[in-house]
This record gives C-alpha cells, structure tokens and sequence, in this order.
C-alpha cells in the first residue's frame, strides 16, 4: 500500500512569486516524515505539492518533479483527480461536510469513486473508523451530523475519511493546531499505528511533536525576508534534534532563532 | 462547526436583553429614538396597508353574489356584483411558476459560474452585469418582449403546440404567442433572474474554502466539489433566492399587463399555458380607471388583498428559512 515519494528540484510559484526553491528529499514508505519550520517558510506549500492541491490555489505551479514510487505526479497525462485519491490529505481545521452524517463523511471519497454497494460502504465506514480509532465512541450514532463532534473527533473522522479510499501516502497539514492536548495525543498514538500501512507526511510547529512522532524531520527556513523558502535540512529525526550538521537547525530547534 | 467566524459577539446577540451599551447621552437619546421610531413606522405602515385593504375590501365581499374564491366572473359593478378569483389565481401561479422553472436552475448556474468557474478578471464584470438586470425598468421588459423576444418564442411555443399538443397544459388556445401565460412566465424569469442569482451568489461564495478542499483532496472533480461541497452548504441560500424570487414574480405587474392577452369572458376554461389571462396585479392595474364606485374599487382591492396575503406568506416563508440557515452555519 504505502509508497516511496521522491522530490527532486521543486521549486514552488504562486503566480511569478518563487515561494519554495530547490526541493530534494526522499520520503521512505511506511514512516513518518515532519516538516517543521518558522511560518511562511513554504512547509505547508511543499506538502500540498505532494497530492497536486498547490494547483488549487489560482496561479499556483511547480518546476522539477515529484515521484510516487515509479510515477511522475506531475507528467503531463497524469490527472490531478487521480493523483488526490492516491495521496490523502488532513488538514489543519478539522473540515468534516457539515451537512452529512457520520457515516456519509466517511463514504463521501468512495462514493465519489463510483462504489453504491451499501453492504461494502458499511464495511469500509466501520474498518476507517476503527482505523482512526474513532468507532467506539461514534458507533450508535453514524447517522449523526459529522459537525456535532469534539474537535478531536471531527479531526479523527477527517482522517477516517481519508484512509477510506485506501490511500498510499497521507499527508497531514498542521492536524493537531486547533486541538486541545488530549486530542492531540490521541491523533499522535493513531499517527503511529498508521505507520504500519502508509506514508506519512505531517507538517507540524510543534518540535516535540515532531520528535515524538516521526522518524524523519526537515527543516524548512526562508534565507531571508522576501526569498523563496528553502530545505535546510532533513535527516534522521534523532539526529536533527540531537546533532543537526546545519547551524540554522541548531537555532530553530534550540529557541534561539532569530 | 465549532470554531467557524460569524463576526457575532455577545452583544449582538440580544439588544433588547441588556442595554448595557447605551450612556443616555443626548446623542444615543436622539439616535436611538430616531432608529426606533424608523422601526416603529415600518411595521405602522404594513399594519395601515393591510387594514385599509381589509376594511375597502369587505363590504364588497359582502355584496358579492359570486364565490370570491372560486368563480371565474369579474363584473364588480351594478346592483348585484358577481366577482371571483379563480382566473387571476391561476394566471398569477401559471406565470410564477414558469419564472421558477427557469429562473432558479438558470440563477443557481450563472451564480456556480461567476463563484466557481469564471477567472478572476471575469467574475466581477459578470456580477455586475447580472445585477444590471435589476436595474431594467419592467416597463421595458414588457415592450421588449411584445416587440423583439415574442417574435422568437413564436416557433418555440408551435413546436411544443405541435408536439406536445396532446397535453392539456401545452393545448393551443388561438392565442399568439408572446400574449400566453408561457411568454409572460419566461419574461418574468428574466426579471428575477438578477435576485436569484446575486442571493446564491452570495452563499456560494461563503462555502468554507476547508470544505472545497476536502472535497479536493479525497480527489473530486470540480463538478463533484461543487455537489458535495457547495451546493449542500448552499441549499438553504438557493431555497430562500427562489422565494424571494416568486415574491417578485407574483407582484409584477406592468410588463404581464403589456403581454398578456385578456380573456373574453365567455371563453371556456382552459389549463393550458398558451393561454391569455391575467394575474392579480395585471389585473387591478388593467382596471385601475375604471375604480370609480366604492363597490367596484373595493372588489379590485380584495384581489389586491389575496395578493398581500399570499407575498406576505412567501417573504415569510423565505425569512424562516434563511434564520434557520443561520442556525446551520454556526
């Protein structure tokens, strides 16, 4: 299931701005990799360029290439809609369809792909759940609006919803920033389960998050006001934290930066 | 939603509750007094019109030897006045839903198109040029449609006469074309067009871009987006654009009085939408010269009562379901 992504020379534009430049990492299969970083240094714009939700944004393009395993998410014939069911994506708020159920949010991406066998939706509905360790507190009540939840739980079915269509990477945007720190443990304890099945990317401003969940970090900076972001480093989650080679990690992680 | 931004704090919340606010300065004497009396006056005036169109209007009920509600007659004058609705009612729904038909599906696009579709140096000009439509006077939609469309709906209604002609609402009735009911109804979308749209407009444009991009990113079209995302978080916006939308299709009143073709009294009845007829405000303004006896005067003005009553309903209709819309965003 889970895949190998390999960025190679990104840079990142909105429209003729130059947000990221020169993106080269290697995400490994089955292990989570963070992003961390000073705001507006382009970690949540690298991420969203992983599943093609850069191009959302008007304007929004890339230069270099992306590759999920042996495919090249960004050559010509590939389509966007397909690469988005491939990669999955939480994000920062907690964005449950306010208008459906429980067990509709969860359905929504299958059933946009086509499958009406309510038999199997049923299935797929009760195994994410499980999956995102939500079942047992929203089994009596699927039919429910997803908004009625806790924020946690809004933020759980979020990724119920996008573990249902099977993905093979799941990238989280800044997932436990509006949660409170009960909720986020529970999203960090379901992050480490997941590891088993897929490839993680979370973007995160939270450094001990980072350390607690991941096995891989990068750190992203801007080289100055004004400049397009920039990979600093990415390596070993133990090592960065403990010896990182570049003088700016040492900085941020630190506290001293500046 | 827990966390969505309304703009609301708690002291918009309730006004009347704590008026902590307020200093009793002479300043927030003055404004206040002058916001309230402006209130006070709005709801005295709708209070005024609706008494003076009860008490005008029953004394002719009273003499009135015909079903108001039922009859088809219309000679409000003489020793022993007959008058009913049924006619008026039906041309007034024929001509309204028609506009619906048209003017919802075509309003919700157009306001999909300008929010969703349209480049950004687009959407605006297109905005306003909807709007625009707003601001023709309906007398000239009612020339226009006489002297330039109705030329062009002609075939359209011979091939659905020809086709269809079978059914009793598309029967041909020797009526031309751009005098029917149908041609009017299609006038009337055009007119409510600009309402439906700006109203959708409005709500699609508030659709949570967390929303539209969850839907994205479980990897929807823009079409599918648009389905699961926008169009539920905007059903109670296109359900109240299409009540206030009717409100102004029941009440119009000049360009259905041009087109239309009055029936002769005489003509048997027919459901078909090409037929002349009348709607209640086409009506009165057709009779408005002719008000000359307290009797006949006050006959028009119970139409003109329906009339009230049933907008009265539909805005309110509209408002409900906007307020409980209101409850769903937050």
């Amino acid at each position: 299931m889970a895949k190998r992504i390999d960025v190679k020379d990104l840079d990142i534009y909105y429209g003729d701005f130059k947000a990221v430049e020169g993106v080269t990492m290697t995400v490994e299969p089955r292990s989570v990799t963070a992003f961390i970083g000073p705001s507006g240094c382009g970690k949540s714009t690298v991420l969203r360029t992983l599943n093609r939700m850069h191009e959302v944004i008007p304007g929004g393009r890339v230069d270099g290439s992306v590759m999920l395993d042996d495919q090249d998410l960004y050559a010509s014939s590939m389509d966007p809609v397909a690469v988005r069911r491939t990669v999955g994506m939480v994000f920062q708020r907690p964005n449950p369809f306010p208008t459906m159920s429980i067990r509709d949010n969860v359905a929504a991406g299958l059933k946009l792909n086509g499958l009406k066998n309510k038999k199997k939706l049923d299935e797929v509905v009760e195994t994410s759940l499980k999956g995102a360790n939500l079942w047992n507190e929203v089994k009596d009540r699927l039919d429910k609006p997803g908004a009625g939840l806790s924020g946690g739980q809004q933020q759980r079915l979020c990724i119920a919803r996008a573990i249902a269509v099977n993905p093979q990477v799941l990238l989280m945007d800044e997932p436990c920033s509006a949660l409170d720190p009960i909720s986020t443990l529970a999203i960090e304890d379901l992050i480490n389960e997941l590891k088993s099945d897929y490839t993680i990317v979370i973007v995160t401003h939270n450094m001990q998050q980072a350390a607690r969940v991941s096995d891989q970090t990068a750190f992203f900076n801007l080289k100055a006001t004004g400049e397009p972001g920039r990979l600093v480093e990415v390596g070993d989650t133990q090592r960065i934290f403990s010896n990182p080679t570049e003088k700016a990690t040492e900085d941020y992680i630190s506290g001293r930066f500046g | 939603m827990t966390t969505s931004i309304t703009g609301r704090s708690t002291i918009d919340d309730d006004p009347h509750d704590a008026d902590r606010a307020s200093t009793g300065r002479l300043g927030d004497r003055i404004f206040g007094g002058l916001a309230t009396g402006s209130g006070l006056l709005v709801v005295a005036i709708v209070t005024l019109v609706g008494v003076f169109l009860l008490v005008q209007a029953v004394p002719s009920l009273m003499n009135n030897d015909a079903n108001f509600l039922l009859s088809r007659e219309w000679s409000p004058s003489g020793a022993n006045p007959r008058f009913g609705i049924a006619d008026l009612a039906w041309g007034t729904l024929v001509t309204s839903v028609i506009a619906m038909v048209i003017a919802v599906p075509l309003g919700v696009a157009v306001a999909l198109f300008i929010t969703q579709y349209a480049p950004r140096w687009l959407s605006r000009p297109a905005a306003a040029t909807v709007d625009l439509l707003a601001a023709v006077p309906s007398i000239v939609y009612g020339f226009w449609g006489l002297n330039i469309a109705g030329q062009y709906f002609e075939p359209v209604a011979g091939l659905l006469q020809g086709a269809l002609g079978w059914v009793p609402f598309l029967s041909d009735q020797n009526v031309s074309a751009k005098s029917t009911l149908a041609f009017a109804g299609v006038i009337l979308a055009i007119m409510i067009l600009p309402i439906v749209t700006a109203i959708s407009r409005e709500v699609f444009a508030q659709v949570p871009t967390t929303h539209k991009e969850g839907a994205l990113a479980l990897g929807a079209t823009k079409w599918e987006m648009i389905r699961v995302a926008v169009l539920p978080y905007g059903k109670p916006g296109i359900i109240s654009a299409a009540m206030l939308g009717l409100g102004r299709a029941l009440g119009e009143t000049l360009a259905v009085l041009i087109l239309l073709s009055t029936l002769s009294p005489t003509k048997e009845w027919s459901f078909s939408i090409f037929n002349g007829g009348s709607t209640f405000a086409s009506k009165i303004a057709g009779g408005a010269s002719e008000f000359d006896t307290p009797q006949k005067t006050g006959a028009y003005i119970a139409a003109g009562l329906v009339l009230f009553v049933v907008t009265f309903l539909v805005n309110a209709a509209a408002r409900i379901v906007i307020e409980r819309r209101k409850a769903f965003s937050e």
